[in-house]
């Protein structure tokens, strides 16, 4: 009796040993398990797009206007064009704009009651659903100009873009040292120019890759498009005239009902990301060369 | 000092007459050197900055020039349709633009019920990855993962529309619909006819999209737990398992729930992948496999087919509907993740 109950204790302790090693390598496996689980799709749609884009991308792509409907052929070429020319103006808009936001909240706001309820409501901007933005931009420019224009579209897409650029220019120009901004009042240097020459030049990288990352992220922006820039089957160039853009494009011609158009819009679908990412990677590489590095 | 003497040239005699005087009252807090008095007291500089400062200010100041435009804007033009249908709005179920009545309750049910089950299929799969990445993966994987979960938040709506038409939908109709059919059928969830356009595709699109938010906000809460409290489990003989959920989960659960309130505010404004794959239909029914309609996708459809006032108002006043909802969720979440991350530089990462 005495002698049986230790025996039965350490079975006991095995027992729960066991239980503890099982769920840590079922645990294990779960997190293993579900992250090839959600890089399948990621790895899906490249190789989709890849797959799809690349077989039906031509020269005519870049060249021509969409085709009418059942004639062959037929680009998008009005489309990039028009997607440049919104982006143009939403990034002449909200790029100064949130970079000069920002240095409100990181050199004059620290702290206050106002830069806390600045950095709230661009955190709560940055949440509101960009068909919102569309139906803003519409109300305050369709409705007055009585007609669909590519400025509609790039004020819907700027104010979409300047929140995220006040935060992230903030957060860089918090991890400018405060070492160099001294040596720059030090020098006798008024705080305007310690801002824009100390300041601001040592995080420009970092400014800069939030600027793509915002611009990223407008430019597949579909929903403020809609009832705004309109999408257009020729030519424009007037920002007061509607205006055909990529992503507009893609949707019209992926719930169409037209074969030669799905393999458009799949072309238009590997251009676009084609392009976000080039510009990203090539704007990042450029801001990169004149890197300053900030001594900590 | 070279660069200083252009400063100081001005004022030389000044300076040299104060300097002795200055020396014998070390002991007393120092006066304002000449130097700074000479910059402050330049008219042009300080009208620089004040300038400056103003100009960053009235930028700062825009942000919330913008919320205020959005919300006069969506009131004033929804104005016609809340006087028109008042509270009722919420509770009809009836969308007949022809007759001119508007009640959007299938458009709330079908975000609603899109977003939850979107959240439900996204939370524990977004989980399981933030701790794959921060425990269990080796180093040289890291970057590589946190890399592709970069990538899939920068695909546009529209191309994840593009995919789930031509890839996602066949699937769903032809392999995943009957087996789930046969399976839970009796539950009243699925039931035929399966067309694979509707609510259970639009979720699982819904839930790839909202996916990169999750995870990456979670894993940085996670981050930000003390590094103590992992080393205090793994010392009291924890498995790795139990320090994560001792040690981690408990202490980030106020941050988890505000990434996955974020997740579900990107999922209830979600347009085009959405519109792509629901079906459009106003309908409220159990059935998953049936078409069903959103909030944001009876705008992106009929928005510019809006004819009439009254019609136009009622949908920019589901706009209105839109916004407050997702300004709440959203501010919700910012707090409950400021509440956990606020303190993170101080704390060992």
């Amino acid at each position: 009796m005495i002698s049986a109950l230790p025996e039965r204790g350490a079975r006991v302790e095995q027992l729960i040993k066991l239980r503890r090693s099982a769920a840590n390598h079922f645990v294990t496996l779960l997190a293993v398990v579900s992250t090839v689980i959600v890089l399948a799709p990621l790895i899906a749609i490249l190789g989709y797009l890849i797959y799809k884009g690349g077989s039906s991308l031509n020269l005519a792509f870049f060249t021509h206007v969409p085709a009418p409907v059942g004639q062959p052929g037929g680009g998008m070429a009005n489309a990039i064009v028009g997607s440049g020319v919104i982006l143009g103006i939403a990034s002449a808009i909200g790029v100064p704009l949130g970079i000069a936001a920002g240095v409100y909240l990181a050199e004059y706001g620290r702290g206050g009651v106002l830069g806390s309820a600045v950095r709230f409501t661009a955190d709560v901007l940055n949440g509101v659903p960009s068909i919102v933005m569309g139906i803003a931009a519409y109300g305050l420019i369709v409705l007055k100009q009585h007609h669909f224009s590519a400025l509609a579209g790039g004020v819907a897409l700027a104010i979409m873009m300047v929140p995220t650029i006040t935060r992230t220019t903030e957060e860089m120009l918090a991890t400018v040292p405060h070492a160099l901004r001294e040596a720059a009042l030090g020098l006798g240097i008024p705080r305007w120019r310690t801002i824009l020459s100390v300041s601001l030049r040592t995080a420009t990288p970092g400014i800069i890759t939030g600027c793509m990352l915002a611009f990223a992220r407008v430019a597949g922006e579909t929903a403020p498009l809609l009832f705004t820039a309109f999408g257009n089957q020729f030519w424009s160039f007037n920002v007061n005239q509607p205006i055909a853009a990529l992503p507009l494009q893609i949707f019209v011609y992926a719930v169409s009902p037209y074969d030669e158009w799905h393999r458009l819009a799949w072309a238009g679908a590997l251009v676009l990301i084609a392009l976000i990412m080039v510009s990203v990677t090539l704007v990042r590489l450029y801001a990169s060369r004149g890197e300053i590095k900030g001594g900590h | 000092m070279s660069q200083l003497s252009p400063v100081t040239l001005p004022t030389p005699e000044v300076n040299s007459g104060g300097k002795r005087a200055e020396s014998v009252a070390a002991a007393e807090p120092a006066p304002p050197s000449e130097i700074r008095k000479f910059l402050q007291t330049r008219s042009t500089s300080r009208l620089a900055d004040g300038s400056f400062r103003g100009l960053m200010l009235l930028a700062a100041f825009s942000l919330f020039v913008i919320i205020a435009l959005i919300v006069w804007m969506l009131v004033v033009n929804s104005k016609l349709s809340i006087h028109a249908f008042g509270w009722h709005f919420f509770t009809g179920r009836q969308w007949d633009p022809v007759g001119g009545s508007f009640g959007a309750l299938p458009f709330i049910y079908g975000t609603v019920v899109s977003s939850l089950l979107a959240v439900a299929i996204a939370v524990p799969l977004s989980l399981c990855v933030a701790i794959f990445v921060l425990d269990i993966c080796p180093q040289p994987l890291r970057g590589p993962i946190a890399f592709l979960t970069e990538l899939l938040a920068a695909i546009p709506s529209v191309v994840y529309g593009l995919w789930a038409v031509f890839v996602l939908v066949p699937i769903v109709r032809d392999n995943v619909g009957p087996v789930l059919e046969k399976s839970f059928g009796w539950t009243g969830f699925f039931a035929e006819p399966n067309f694979g356009v509707g609510m259970l595709t639009a979720s699982v699109v819904l839930a790839i999209m909202i996916f990169p938010v999750i995870c990456s906000i979670s894993r940085d809460v996670m981050r930000a737990v003390p590094i103590h409290q992992r080393e205090a489990a793994l010392a009291l003989g924890a498995t790795r398992w139990e320090m994560i959920r001792i040690g981690v989960l408990r202490n980030a659960r106020l941050g988890i729930v505000g990434a996955v309130i974020l997740g579900l505010g990107r999922a209830l404004g979600e347009t085009m992948a959405v519109t792509m794959v629901i079906g459009n239909h106003p309908d409220i029914v159990k059935n998953l496999f049936n078409p069903a309609y959103t909030l944001a996708s009876v705008i992106a459809n009929e928005f510019t087919e809006a004819t009439g006032d009254l019609y136009l108002s009622a949908l920019i006043e589901i706009g209105l509907v839109l916004f407050v909802v997702t300004i709440v969720v959203n501010a919700i979440a910012r707090l409950l993740v400021w509440a956990v991350t606020r303190g993170d530089s101080t704390r060992a990462a």
